[in-house]
């Protein structure tokens, strides 16, 4: 059996990604950092072993030990998916530096502290695969998200140049880039921001969750050997 | 002693057989360790006999030999 860590999985495309990957058989371990009681309901729902661990990944000790906990539970670790991230929107002249720093120490340093600690496992493996999601305004840049889109072309940088250094080992290492998904994330945007985002997407629509989702167990899988160091979008055409 | 322990490591982290390691074995050349390899070696090392081993020493360990005197100097 397979062994994911999927962090920030507590909701949004953290959920379905590890409802996605139950469903391929893997066996996970779900990180999140609030919303406990609701994430033990849908546990329930999977048919793999779980093992749930609280932590905030912008916490170079909690990343470590959360990776240490996988280790010793299942013995290998074949997949780690970067996902947790959270906004903190704000015009640039607005933001605050907690803010700005907020934002990069989740979506970046946490992408570095989870992937740090799993690397020297993965080399001895011979063996694993990394998805980092990073966002489609990570390579656009979009109004009010400086913060964000920064932290996110920081992924997508940090995707690139981990691929290369351990693709020798047999890992691969890719990022997906998300356009507009509906979870609460998005959610929390205006009706009227809505509707403009919805004019520049060419297939007419917003993605869903298991969009982005079923991108990863690709990645993931063996069908996807030979892709490393790549960012796919998954937006609809909204980056083309 | 420290050989013995060096040995082991070399074996585990570069998939080796134990009668291809040598005190004169060079690390790269004969052991086929690449870059990353080395890195990877100086950490278990570390661990292994708890002691830390500087950035500017790492490039004069080229054999097992080295190995081995850098640790009993430590």
């Amino acid at each position: 059996m397979k062994v994911a860590i999927v962090t920030g999985a507590g909701r949004g495309i953290g959920r379905s990604i590890a409802e996605v990957l139950a469903n391929e058989g893997y066996n996970l371990v779900l990180n999140y950092r609030s919303n406990k009681d609701e994430l033990e309901q849908f546990v329930q729902t999977l048919k793999t072993k779980v093992l749930l661990v609280q932590g905030d990944v912008s916490d170079y000790a909690d990343a470590e030990r959360m990776i240490q906990i996988t280790k010793e539970t299942f013995g290998q670790i074949d997949l780690l998916v970067n996902n947790a991230g959270i906004t903190r929107d704000n015009l640039l002249i607005k933001m605050t530096e907690e803010e700005f720093d907020s934002v990069s120490s989740t979506n970046l340093k946490g992408t570095f502290n989870c992937t740090k600690h799993i690397a020297r496992i993965m080399m001895k493996q011979r063996f694993g695969r990394i998805v980092n999601i990073a966002s489609v305004v990570g390579i656009t840049g979009n109004i009010g998200q400086a913060n964000y889109a920064a932290s996110k072309a920081g992924v997508i940088g940090f995707t690139k140049s981990v691929a290369r250094e351990l693709a020798p080992r047999g890992i691969t290492v890719n990022a997906i880039a998300p356009g507009f998904i509906k979870t609460k994330m998005t959610d929390a945007i205006s009706d009227e921001a809505k509707t403009a985002a919805l004019s520049r997407i060419p297939l007419g629509t917003f993605g869903t969750p298991e969009d982005v989702a079923n991108v990863v167990a690709f990645l993931a899988s063996d069908k996807a050997a030979y892709i490393t160091g790549q960012v796919i979008k998954v937006d609809g055409g909204m980056a083309i | 002693m420290s050989f013995e322990k060096v040995k082991a490591l070399l074996v585990e982290e570069l998939d080796l057989d134990e009668n291809e390691v040598t005190l004169e074995s060079n690390i790269r050349e004969d052991l086929g360790a690449d870059s990353l390899d080395m890195v990877d070696l100086i950490m278990s090392i570390e661990d292994a006999f708890d002691i830390k081993v500087e950035e500017s020493d790492t490039a004069s360990i080229k054999t097992v030999g080295d190995i081995v005197s850098y640790i009993e100097k430590k």
